[in-house]
């Protein structure tokens, strides 16, 4: 029978999802900001995803660029002009979309992986165990950041998967101590008990009403964690310890520091890759506030009531 | 003596997206000095917006309509700064005396002080009049360097009359005083406000969901449902003999301990108290009521003469000119 | 009262908890038994330890010291063995409107005992079935609504169906009606009457309204300061009550007839600092106005713990026709 179907418990949790999600998106539109970093975003994103279609790759090794001009200028080249060794900074440009984007989300992961496993754990249990949870994000905490990033990159050596690496396990306490915080609160309401009542396990209630209820939070902590995330990126890549072979907009900033480009003014191999950091920060910093205004749950029951 | 004439009060709530919510529906009241007034209803009556409305502290963008006459000055169109001398020394409202309700991190004693220094009560020691107020409320002098977390709920709601008294108004206005308190530290609460009433003249206007907190204390009783009057009447007779269905189902629903026609009977009503947005055709209790007949849904309820000094919005009522 | 033995023993409980000045002892010594199908109300005012009492016997806490038994087994406190004692015992909450995860379905709210307790038979058929009998029909038009979309009532009705879903023997009620509009209390109230007629259920209602022990309870016990101090059957307790406490609460509750309000002073004290002798002494009426003297029995006021019941030492001595009058006065 029909309503037999349309009643089924999946068929339930899928309503009760896309409900959530389009409600979600439809207040979304509404946030001018957000939209604007949503636009940003796109564009960047499927300029990355379309590099191939959009810039010959060829232009990224030095070999086969040598017959260009050298430091040659956009009017004189044509598109963005070229770098010390005649590579076109457009398909460098384009290129490092890929790389920036890639770390950037990557290593976000990694970390927001971590610490939200963390600052649920930690928050329900709490006692000696979440304590010593805590001690172990306030160590993190409390060492230097670029210190400890420039050691293990240095140990580890320049590769794009030991960048995503550094970054994601020094940059998770601070999302470990907000879901931490939230899962406090979180763990103390009725439903909590009501499903302890119920003959719930700990596994049940962390994955079953904790996590749903805390993944909102998690969701707009990601969307702000990612700029952190490309901002260290581009750091630890202009202090030389970005991929050679994969250069992300930081690396290009660091070749052309160490080519001489401010000497120079050679403008159009500096400014492209530091306004493409600057806005893919400000796009998902613009995203990431629009959906914490959206999702945080203190503002959710008022808006609907 | 009139003290507090209300005359077709509307308070409409502006709401964010979607149709305006009429919270009070016109509400006539009068209020003699030195008398008490119950006033229950259920969540959504408008019985706490009636409350913010006499005090004019309802949010920006409420539309208020009709007039709420004190001393024959109506407060909805008096000057701010006549408003300001009104507010506390000649009206003043007691809240339910929860956490948020005093100032977190200030001292009680400093609170009740500041108001008695913006209205210049305090004569020359501001210090002993609070000592004096906390005692008159029950309280030790020495209280006052308390912060509200360290009080109890009843020791906190003692404060928040001794604050509503500082100032020595004619008409206080306790909005659900004694809801989520100790029903002995309730008695202790309902014992003050009754000493304060007998000693100070007072006239209170007693707002509360718990018909029978208002046995003792109201020489007269309004029971308000959705937005309007439902009926209004002497104390005993209300009690005793409601006029109109409502008042008789919010009375039974506290049964009477001893009475056997209570015993494992429950009453109550069916549905629930209506949206102020979404309110039924005609009489908007009709959904609800066991003695509804077939003109309720269209015909609009007034409040209708039910005896000497009573009214109640009812077709069942005798002086309702309606054919039944 | 059921000569048979009862569903739910507790003997000799102790809860306590830590605090700063000392142990909380919030369950302070408790005995109690609940026949099979009886609906016992346990009345008192907030820090008597009515609450920890219903959640020890839920196996939400663990006692102190003390045991509780269910059909003559102690509770065993394992992973296995709660679970076993969800099955049933079963509990509904004071407000109703946090007791509901405002992100899950009405129809996942319930569902979720069955899945917990890998209940058989069919998932849809159960649910719709716990929903109609708690008074929400047509159940499948409920399934997809959310929290915010029923009202405070019929959100306590969908926590009356994830309890009762699982067929327990006993429910825990703790304030269930206290959050709940006043027009809307007999419905949930005769819902539970309907629940004990129809499906036998044992009622333990936790409430501060002595009312609502006159309209659905058969025995009352009273607390104060974590312990009982006067248990009866319903009638008699409310209308002749015996211990000085258990009095002077129902002449103030406005809906009593026929008693002179007997306005207690202060409040109750906390759970870390308990009187000496009889806990309620500092308070008791009796003790102030001088008929404890009288009787010479001030000094056990002060001094001796009454362990008996009614846990009063005047009561105790009411064979004594002196003191026999005095109670008629009041």
């Amino acid at each position: 029978m029909s309503t037999a179907a349309a009643h089924s418990p999946r068929r339930i949790a899928w309503t009760r999802r896309r409900r959530a999600v389009s409600g979600a998106w439809r207040e979304y539109r509404h946030h001018r900001p957000g939209m604007i970093g949503l636009g940003i975003l796109i564009a960047v994103v499927a300029m990355a995803l379309a590099a191939p279609l959009l810039a010959d790759p060829s232009g990224l090794h030095v070999v086969t660029t040598t017959q260009n001009a050298a430091f040659a200028s956009p009017s004189d080249f044509g598109g963005l002009g070229t770098d010390k060794f005649g590579r076109p900074v457009l398909t460098q440009f384009i290129w490092g979309a890929r790389i920036s984007l890639l770390v950037g989300l990557a290593a976000t992961i990694l970390a927001v992986l971590i610490g939200s496993v963390v600052g649920i754990l930690a928050g329900f249990f709490g006692g000696k165990p979440g304590g010593a949870l805590m001690r172990v994000t306030e160590w993190f905490l409390v060492i230097p950041f670029l210190p400890l990033a420039i050691a293990l990159a240095a140990i580890l050596g320049p590769s794009v998967k030991n960048l995503i690496v550094v970054i994601g396990i020094t940059s998770w306490p601070s999302t470990a101590r907000l879901i931490r915080a939230q899962v406090l609160t979180l763990k103390e309401r009725d439903y909590v008990d009501r499903s302890r009542a119920l003959g719930a396990s700990d596994w049940h209630l962390m994955t079953r009403h904790i996590l749903p209820n805390v993944s909102p939070l998690i969701l707009a902590n990601t969307t702000l964690t990612v700029p952190i995330v490309i901002l260290s990126e581009a750091t630890l890549s202009f202090l030389g310890l970005g991929d050679p072979q994969n250069a992300s907009w930081g690396k290009m900033l660091d070749d052309a520091f160490e080519a001489g480009a401010v000497t120079l003014q050679a403008w159009w191999w500096i400014i492209p890759p530091g306004l493409g950091i600057m806005l893919v920060v400000l796009a998902f910093t613009l995203c990431g506030t629009a959906l914490e205004e959206i999702l945080d749950p203190r503002l959710r029951d008022r808006r609907r009531a | 003596m009139t003290l507090l004439e209300v005359n077709d009060l509307h308070v409409t709530y502006a709401a964010g997206s979607g149709a305006p919510v009429p919270a009070v529906r016109g509400v006539d009241l009068r209020l003699d000095v030195g008398e008490t007034l119950g006033l229950a209803g259920e969540s959504g009556c408008g019985k706490s917006s009636l409350a913010a409305a006499l005090l004019r502290l309802l949010p920006s963008g409420t539309t208020v309509t009709g007039d709420v006459l004190l001393d024959g000055e109506d407060v909805l169109t008096m000057k701010p700064g006549r408003l300001r001398a009104v507010r506390w020394t000649e009206l003043a409202i007691v809240f339910q005396g929860a956490l948020h309700t005093l100032n977190p991190v200030q001292r009680v004693g400093d609170q009740i002080g500041e108001a008695l220094r913006l209205h210049a009560k305090g004569g020359g020691n501001v210090t002993k009049r609070v000592g004096e107020l906390l005692e008159l409320v029950g309280l030790p002098a020495r209280r006052a360097r308390a912060y509200p977390h360290q009080l109890s709920g009843g020791q906190r709601q003692r404060v928040l009359i001794g604050l509503a008294v500082a100032c020595e108004p004619r008409l206080l206005i306790a909005d659900e005083p004694t809801t989520a308190l100790d029903v002995m530290v309730q008695a202790q609460v309902l014992r003050l406000l009754e000493d304060l009433q007998r000693e100070f003249g007072l006239a209170i206007i007693f707002i509360t969901h718990d018909l029978s907190t208002l046995a003792n204390i109201c020489s007269r009783i309004a029971v308000m449902y959705a937005g309007r009057i439902a009926e209004q009447g002497p104390n005993d007779k209300v009690f005793a003999d409601a006029a109109h269905p409502y008042t008789r189902a919010l009375a039974a629903a506290f049964p009477v301990i001893g009475d056997p026609a209570f015993r494992m009977r429950p009453s109550g009503l069916p549905g629930d108290p209506p949206d102020p947005r979404d309110l039924p055709s005609g009489c908007p209790f009709h959904p609800r009521c066991s003695e509804a007949i077939e003109i309720c849904p269209r015909t609009p309820v007034e409040l209708w003469p039910a005896g000497e000094l009573r009214e109640a919005a009812c077709v069942h009522v005798s002086g309702a000119p309606v054919p039944r | 009262m059921s000569a048979a033995e009862p569903l739910v023993e507790v003997r000799d409980l102790h809860v306590e908890y830590p605090g700063r000045d000392g142990p909380a002892r919030a369950v302070d010594g408790v005995n109690l038994a609940v026949g099979e199908g009886e609906t016992l109300a346990l009345v008192g005012e907030s820090g008597c330890g009515k609450t920890t009492l219903a959640r020890t016997i839920m196996g939400l806490q663990a006692p102190t010291s003390g045991e509780v038994r269910f059909r003559g087994e102690p509770l065993v406190y394992s992973r296995r063995g709660m679970r076993e004692h969800r099955r049933r015992a079963q509990m509904i909450f004071q407000d109703p409107t946090g007791a509901l995860n405002a992100r899950q379905t009405l129809y996942e709210a319930v569902a979720e005992g069955i899945r917990i307790q890998g209940l058989e038979g069919e998932e849809e058929r159960l649910v719709a079935d716990a929903l109609s009998r708690a008074g929400l029909r047509p159940p499948e038009s409920f399934f997809t609504r959310y929290p915010y979309e029923i009202s405070g009532g019929q959100r306590q009705r969908v926590i009356i169906a994830g309890a009762m879903v699982l067929n327990p023997s006993l429910l825990v009620a703790d304030e269930p009606v206290s959050a709940l509009d006043a027009s809307v209390r007999g419905e949930i109230l005769a819902l539970m009457l309907s629940l004990v007629r129809e499906a036998g259920v044992t009622v333990l209602v936790v409430t501060h309204d002595l009312g609502l022990a006159w309209n659905v309870a058969d025995r009352v016990a009273v607390m104060y300061l974590g312990r009982i101090v006067e248990i009866g059957a319903a009638e008699e307790l409310l209308t002749e009550p015996r211990h000085p406490y258990t009095r002077a609460l129902l002449s103030v509750v406005p809906e009593t007839k026929q008693m002179e309000p007997q306005i207690l002073k202060g409040e109750t004290p906390d759970p870390t600092r308990i009187p000496s002798g009889c806990r309620f002494h500092p308070r008791c009426p009796v003790v102030e106005s001088g008929e404890a003297a009288r009787l010479g029995i001030e000094e056990s006021c002060r001094g001796e713990d009454p362990l008996f019941l009614p846990a009063c030492h005047a009561v105790r001595l009411a064979s004594s026709d002196e003191h026999e009058a005095y109670l008629h006065e009041r």
